[in-house]
């Protein structure tokens, strides 16, 4: 490999880290759930008709001003407290200056040098599972902490959309279409401290951190964190340095990686690509990529060295903030359970394992469990309904969990409807594929199907008979001794039945009437 | 009776309007039949709303006629800088790049002074985004002094000033960014009023230098000028740096004019080389007069004033670049280049240098310069420094006295085209009124007399502590009082320039 190598070959993964030291940053933009604009008092709610949630103020306007959100200041120090920073007791806003049409003033009112929240730390564990990837898995879990540089608080631009031309890019398309709606929402920005000492678990932790986060922020209760329509969005910076050099590599920062996995793979193909840049005697450039979430890859965007200078000075039109101690105090005092503490409770109170308790909470779905299991089902079934049936259906049309058309309730009354025996398993599948057609509740959805479990023993006696007649050769294994054989016969039924059979009490019927015992 | 009312001092109209002696109907008139005959030498406006201000005027009347209660200045007509956003009127700050443009909304003191009868009359010339001392960098041409038309009649709020000076409207707003009220008031003989920063709203005011704008009255009476303040101050809730506090109460103190008992410094920083004689007479006439009326006047040194001149030319063109960017063809305004073989970023740079004049140019690569990676901290961070050692001189100061005063140019009005190619000389018409925009404290400008070499006139300059505005109307207000008696009439009957 040295010496042959470009950047476009990689090196093996397991190779890379024996060799290589990954050092990984992450930049964490959430759009916050406040109901207005950062400095004004247009919807910041996502979507509507283009440039309908506008105003002189958003549209950067000749002599308009901003007026900041003090929700969006307060949701703000909310997450700084959770994530155990210090509040500044005074900052200033500054304006970040660059040209781009989606910009309305050509500055972005950000902070600089003052941020509102600065040095705290997030700890983030990783189960056993999670671990076996990168060949560690050995000894349990493993908790890193995870230090915070900044949380400061941003407005959102707008968002271009480029026609024509070849790239989805402004250069080179026929016209752009801009849409200020997005402009002015107030957008939160979480940046971590380099994170050492990962080793080869560096795309792991880089998942569960943001998983992390993504969990607080929700239960904050400060976003909802539609990761697919972008409300939450990473920048990840990868460097390698040769094992024991004692020195930090060159970074790159992979911009706007929007769902866990990608975040993982993203680090992951960094460390290989970055090795066999190292391999081949070149220089990590430093620069910013972009991931490709169908090919896994990272490609160059625009290098640092290239990159514009952004003035940045302190925003005239803004007093300074000044949060005063006795509101920091009452924030803090109002601070819900945060996620550690709350998986860790749930865990015992369900009985389920560190490792289904990932599953469950990669999935998203930690707050659809619980409201499953408070509607009265099993916890291990409501996170079976939850990971298996409703994951799939819910990754077949590209939405959250959350917004699929079915609630808690409904799924809790689905388990009960299995554990009364009125359902089987495949029954439940097609009730769930009722209600998210939106056909009604389970129960209507089970009497306009006419989906009830036949537990009619007259009826399924006859169906029993009718197979036992129809395989006499299956029939005289069973006779022999081979129960299993009978799973023909219990198939047959099945299929007689349409499914609608108790296939357990198919199974005893025909062992009954087969056998001595 | 037209030439009467367009004589007559805003208090007065008011008060006639709301005995009923005239109609803000025939008030409305009789300023706009003076603009016809007036401007086309004077050229104060860029924009006559005649049919807005009848509108405006017959509100005034049917409110009167319903009973209804007037404000203090119902039905009295205003020449409003082209810098204010108005609804029904375009609003261009003197520049091409905006040429046209009708904004959607109205700016906070436009909506005051509409809802307190005040008769909008139009919008008047400006230097270009309020770059400027004499009117001369409006993309629309100069205006010319009511004293001397071969004269600037001061900038950037020229166009105000002059069409009060001209009797074109008995009250004008501007806005003070470097005494950019303060300097076109005393050279057009005028009082010119900054309040103190955050005292006055300036949402709808095109920024020019967020940290130093400062929307303000002129008028040819000290009274006028603080009736208008009144109208127009208090907090904003759409303006963050607005003052969340009492107006100070400067209609009383105009009213009061009594200086006896006050402490008044004289800032020898300000008045040294480069003063025209007759300025310094007028202003060492003033120093005697004000002891005359009971006033002690002492001498306190702002030994950093003298650092107010470049420190400013940092920090407002630093800001103005940053506020300046969003011109860029995309949302409204001028578009240059728009013919499908540009980019977008050419069409951006092809309108800006089409649509920016030279001194907005100069001052955005200014600005653009010192808040550059590697500069911030020896020009922006550093011009930051000074201005908090101004404010630390002001303080001492006002620990010491009520008051300071100084002359308010260090010459008379100048001729147009004089300095247009030296912009150091120009820049120099702002150097006394520089430091109280960098403190952001109060400051006004009454006239003081004419200079005997070329018989302009000249302004004294009072300032004042943050939120102590009215001290600086009881002194100008005095001075006001004195002079007029002494001379027996009013100090604007001596302009000549439309004779």
């Amino acid at each position: 490999m040295p010496g042959s190598s470009t950047a476009a070959e990689l090196v093996s993964y397991a190779e890379a880290v024996t060799r290589y030291e990954p050092l990984i940053g992450l930049e964490t933009h959430v759009e916050l759930g406040t109901v207005t604009k950062l400095f004004c008092g247009c919807p910041a709610a996502f979507g509507g008709a283009p440039n309908t949630h506008t105003c002189p103020v958003c549209l950067g306007l000749p002599g308009s001003l901003p007026v900041p959100s003090r929700t969006a200041i307060e949701y703000t120090i909310r997450i700084g407290l959770a994530l155990n920073c210090s509040i500044a007791e005074w900052c200033r806003f500054a304006r970040k200056n660059y040209f781009y049409p989606d910009m309305p003033k050509n500055f972005q009112i950000s902070q600089y040098d003052e941020p509102l929240c600065t040095d705290g730390w997030l700890e983030v564990t990783l189960e056993e599972s999670e671990l076996g990837a990168y060949g560690g898995g050995a000894g349990g879990p493993r908790t890193f902490r995870v230090g915070i540089e900044r949380v400061h608080l941003e407005e959102d631009t707008g968002k271009s959309q480029h026609m024509g031309g070849a790239t989805g890019r402004i250069h080179g398309a026929d016209y752009s279409l801009v849409d200020y709606n997005r402009a002015g929402i107030p957008l939160v920005e979480i940046v971590t401290k380099p994170v050492e000492g990962t080793g080869a678990l560096a795309p792991a932790v880089a998942h569960a951190y943001v998983r992390e986060l993504r969990d607080l922020l929700r239960a904050l209760g400060v976003s909802d964190v539609r990761m697919e329509e972008g409300s939450l969005r990473s920048d990840v910076n990868t460097s390698l340095s040769p094992r024991g050099s004692g020195r930090w590599g060159t970074r790159t920062e992979t911009k706007n990686v929007n769902s866990l996995r990608s975040v993982e793979r993203a680090v992951h193909y960094e460390i290989e690509r970055q090795a066999a840049v190292l391999d081949g005697g070149e220089r990590v450039i430093q620069e910013t990529r972009h991931f490709h979430e169908e090919s896994g890859i990272t490609t160059s965007g625009r290098s640092k060295e290239e990159a514009q200078d952004y003035r940045y000075f302190p925003e005239p039109d803004l007093v300074p903030l000044a949060p005063s101690r006795d509101w920091v105090e009452q924030i803090r005092s109002s601070l819900p359970e945060l996620p550690a503490a709350r998986v860790a409770r749930l865990q015992r109170e369900w009985g389920l394992s560190g490792v289904e308790m990932v599953e469950i909470r990669n999935a998203g779905a930690l707050d659809l469990v619980e409201q499953t299991v408070a509607a009265g089902a099993a916890p291990a079934d409501a996170r079976k309904w939850w990971l298996n049936e409703l994951a799939r259906r819910a990754n077949d049309t590209g939405a959250e969990l959350t917004s699929l058309p079915i609630t808690p309730g409904g799924v809790a009354r689905v388990v009960e409807l299995v554990a009364s025996g009125t359902l089987n398993d495949r029954l439940a599948r097609q009730v769930i594929e009722g209600v998210l057609a939106g056909e009604g509740t389970p129960d209507e959805v089970v009497a306009a199907r006419g989906l009830a479990v036949v537990s009619d023993e007259g009826a399924l006696g006859a169906a029993v008979d009718a197979a036992i007649a129809a395989h006499p050769d299956v029939a005289d294994k069973i006779r022999g001794g081979k129960v299993a054989a009978a799973g023909a016969l219990v198939g047959a039924v099945m299929k007689a039945t349409r499914g609608q059979a108790d296939a357990a009490r198919v199974q005893e019927m025909i062992l009954a009437r087969l056998t001595q015992s | 009776m037209d030439g009467e009312l367009t004589r007559m001092t805003a208090a007065d109209l008011a008060a006639a309007i709301a005995a009923g002696d005239v109609s803000a109907a025939e008030v409305t008139e009789a300023h706009l039949a003076r603009i016809e005959e007036a401007d086309p030498r004077v050229r104060a406006f860029l924009h006559v709303a005649g049919d807005q201000a009848r509108a405006a005027a017959r509100a005034v009347d049917e409110r009167r006629a319903a009973g209804g209660e007037l404000g203090p200045l119902a039905g009295v007509p205003l020449a409003l800088k082209d810098v204010f956003t108005t609804i029904d009127m375009p609003t261009t700050c003197g520049s091409a790049i905006l040429d046209g443009w009708c904004p959607p909304y109205d700016a906070t003191i436009t909506r005051r002074l509409r809802e307190a009868g005040v008769v909008l009359l139009g919008k008047t010339n400006m230097d270009e985004f309020a770059m400027g001392s004499s009117t001369e960098n409006s993309a629309f041409g100069p205006s010319h002094n009511p004293w001397d038309l071969d004269r600037v009649p001061g900038g950037s709020s020229g166009g105000s000033s002059a069409a009060v000076a001209a009797f074109e409207a008995p009250l004008g707003l501007g806005t003070d960014t470097g005494g950019s009220i303060r300097q076109p008031g005393a050279v057009c003989g005028v009082v010119g009023v900054k309040p103190t920063y955050g005292g006055n709203s300036r949402y709808g005011v095109v920024a020019f230098a967020s940290s130093l704008d400062t929307p303000g009255p002129l008028a040819r009476t000290v009274l006028d000028a603080a009736l208008l303040h009144e109208v127009i101050s208090g907090h904003d809730p759409c303006d963050s740096t607005s003052v969340d506090a009492p107006v100070p109460p400067v209609v009383a103190a105009a009213r009061q004019a009594d200086v006896s008992g006050m402490v008044i410094g004289v800032v020898p920083e300000l008045g040294g080389e480069g003063i025209q004689p007759g300025v310094l007479a007028k202003f060492n006439e003033s120093v005697e007069l004000l002891e005359s009326l009971g006033a002690k006047v002492t001498e306190v040194s702002c030994p950093h004033f003298s650092y107010a001149l470049p420190a400013y030319y940092l920090i407002a063109p630093s800001e103005a670049s940053s506020n300046l960017a969003r011109f860029d063809a995309m949302r409204y305004g001028l578009r240059v280049g728009d013919d499908g073989t540009h980019s977008a970023e050419e069409v951006m740079a092809l309108t800006r240098e089409q649509g920016f004049g030279a001194e907005v140019k100069r001052r955005i690569m200014l600005g653009t310069y010192a808040l550059s990676s590697g500069y911030y901290d020896a020009y922006y961070g550093k011009a930051q420094q000074v201005r908090t050692l101004i404010i630390r001189d002001f303080e001492a100061a006002f620990e010491r006295v009520d008051v300071l005063i100084s002359p308010t140019t260090p010459t008379t009005a100048f001729r147009l085209g004089e300095r247009v190619d030296d912009p150091i000389a120009m820049y120099l018409a702002d150097l006394y009124t520089i430091p109280a925009d960098l403190a952001g404290n109060a400051a006004l400008s009454v006239p003081c007399g004419l200079a005997p070499e070329d018989g302009l006139p000249v302004g004294l300059q009072v300032m004042a502590p943050v939120l102590a505005d009215d001290r600086m109307y009881r002194v100008a207000a005095a001075v006001e009082a004195a002079l007029d008696a002494r001379r027996g009439y009013p100090l604007l009957n001596d302009a000549r320039g439309l004779a």
